[in-house]
């Protein structure tokens, strides 16, 4: 068992699809909430093997797509100070602030460095002692546990010259903000993976069960993806709406306890700004009180003004599922990988870029 | 950003695992685990961080759920 070519066999795929087909009974709204499940879906094509009457929409799972310009000022801001170096995933060094990037920023001689893991930004730290690191948390359940374990060992270590800007987000509330909308109507929701290898299934049940959303756990392999559409397919069948878990290799419906108590004994819940959808309560993560000391926030004095979208862009739509990338004036003409707009075109999980690199429909 | 790849544990040292993804070798932290994990094993990695072990059992019960679905063998 090598848990990935079992999950990509073509054969099934087309009789899974097959299936679908046969138990589809009405046109459905299906959203992937995650960045991940976006680019399954576009670099397998597994649309061109579905029913006409399955719709699938991307969701706001991308967390590169939705940090707002105004955080990527407020850590441009932080890397030009004198002795700062500023540490972050490769994922966000393209991805626009109002005026530059980091990419650009590194260009122009700020120490900005990608890493693998916050736990690299933490041996920089360690490691240049003169130097002020800051690492750039971003991400939703899967990446705040590792944040929150740098700061943890921090503590340990007694680090003084490392902080952490938290961008990071959670699920629950979101999810909830989107199904109040009445602009959205979704019959499905495929879930997150490996959110919910930490999170367990509480998160969805909301929309499952004060929503009547059935929602289904996914794996990211094509298989996976077409599993968790059957399933979908066949509580809407049934009437029902239910959280079920397909990716049960890997997700428990309790969720990774450990992770989540690190997670929670560092952060607190915070309002959060998602680009292109606004300010939502509660779902992001701030330093507690006791870590003030590894929050650049505190640490630093550092204030930028809010950003504004750029001009023509509809990313925040697209991230609320009621528009697609084609719908944009900007899409391949203005707005491409190589000269990206909007944040849904940086990010190569970025519904955006999915559709543009893999011709999605 | 959130894609855990499924890798072999091949060495503990500690909190730290060597974990092989085919011909690829990294070294992963173990602090995020809530239960041992042993050389052999197969964990979900995330941004350096294993995440969680996978389950070999239920990896089987999902290929065999397919299986029934669509009435074909899988190795």
């Amino acid at each position: 068992m090598k848990y990935l070519d079992e999950f990509r066999d073509s054969a099934l795929a087309d009789i899974l699809a097959r299936k679908i087909k046969k138990a589809s009974t009405r046109q459905v709204n299906f959203m992937e909430f995650c960045g991940g499940h976006t680019v399954t879906i576009a670099r397998y094509g597994l649309e061109t093997i579905l029913p006409e009457n399955v719709h699938l929409l991307s969701g706001p799972g991308c967390p590169v797509c939705v940090t707002p310009a105004e955080q990527v000022d407020l850590i441009i801001a932080l890397s030009t100070k004198p002795g700062c170096t500023v540490t972050s995933y490769g994922d966000m060094l393209r991805v626009p602030g109002s005026r530059s990037s980091l990419a650009l920023e590194r260009g122009r001689g700020a120490d900005i460095r990608v890493v693998y893991s916050s736990y690299d930004a933490l041996e920089i730290a360690r490691r240049e002692q003169e130097r002020q690191v800051v690492f750039f948390g971003i991400g939703f359940e899967t990446t705040a546990p590792a944040t929150a374990a740098a700061v943890l060992k921090a503590r340990d270590l007694g680090l003084e010259n490392f902080t952490v800007v938290s961008a990071h987000k959670t699920t629950p509330g979101i999810i909830t903000a989107l199904l109040d909308t009445d602009e959205l109507s979704l019959d499905g929701l495929i879930c997150p993976g490996h959110v919910s290898v930490i999170t367990g299934t509480a998160p969805f049940r909301y929309a499952a069960e004060k929503r009547g959303v059935p929602c289904v756990i996914s794996g990211f392999e094509p298989l996976d993806i077409l599993q968790t559409i059957l399933m979908l397919v066949e509580q809407v069948k049934e009437g029902k709406s239910e959280v079920e878990i397909q990716y049960r290799r890997g997700v428990r419906p309790e969720g990774n306890g450990k992770a989540r108590q690190m997670m929670e004994e560092v952060f607190r819940p915070a309002d959060s700004n998602w680009r292109g959808i606004g300010t939502v309560p509660g779902t992001g993560l701030a330093l507690r009180d006791e870590f003030g000391r590894w929050d650049a926030l505190s640490r630093f004095e550092i204030q930028v003004p809010p950003a504004d979208e750029p001009a023509g862009c509809i990313c925040g739509r697209i991230l609320r599922g009621i528009a697609l990338p084609h719908d944009c004036a900007l899409f391949g003409k203005k707005c491409t990988p190589d000269n990206p707009v909007g944040a849904c075109m940086v990010s190569s999980e970025g519904a955006c870029q999915a559709h543009y690199r893999w011709h999605r429909k | 950003m959130c894609l855990g790849i499924p890798g072999r544990v091949e060495e503990i040292e500690g909190t730290m695992a060597k974990v092989s993804f085919g011909q690829m070798v990294c070294r992963a932290s173990l602090d995020l685990l809530p239960e041992k994990v042993s050389p052999g094993d197969y964990v979900i990695v995330h941004a350096g961080f294993a995440l969680e072990r996978l389950d070999e059992d239920e990896a089987r019960k999902t290929l065999e759920m397919l299986r029934e679905a669509t009435g074909l063998e899988i190795p």
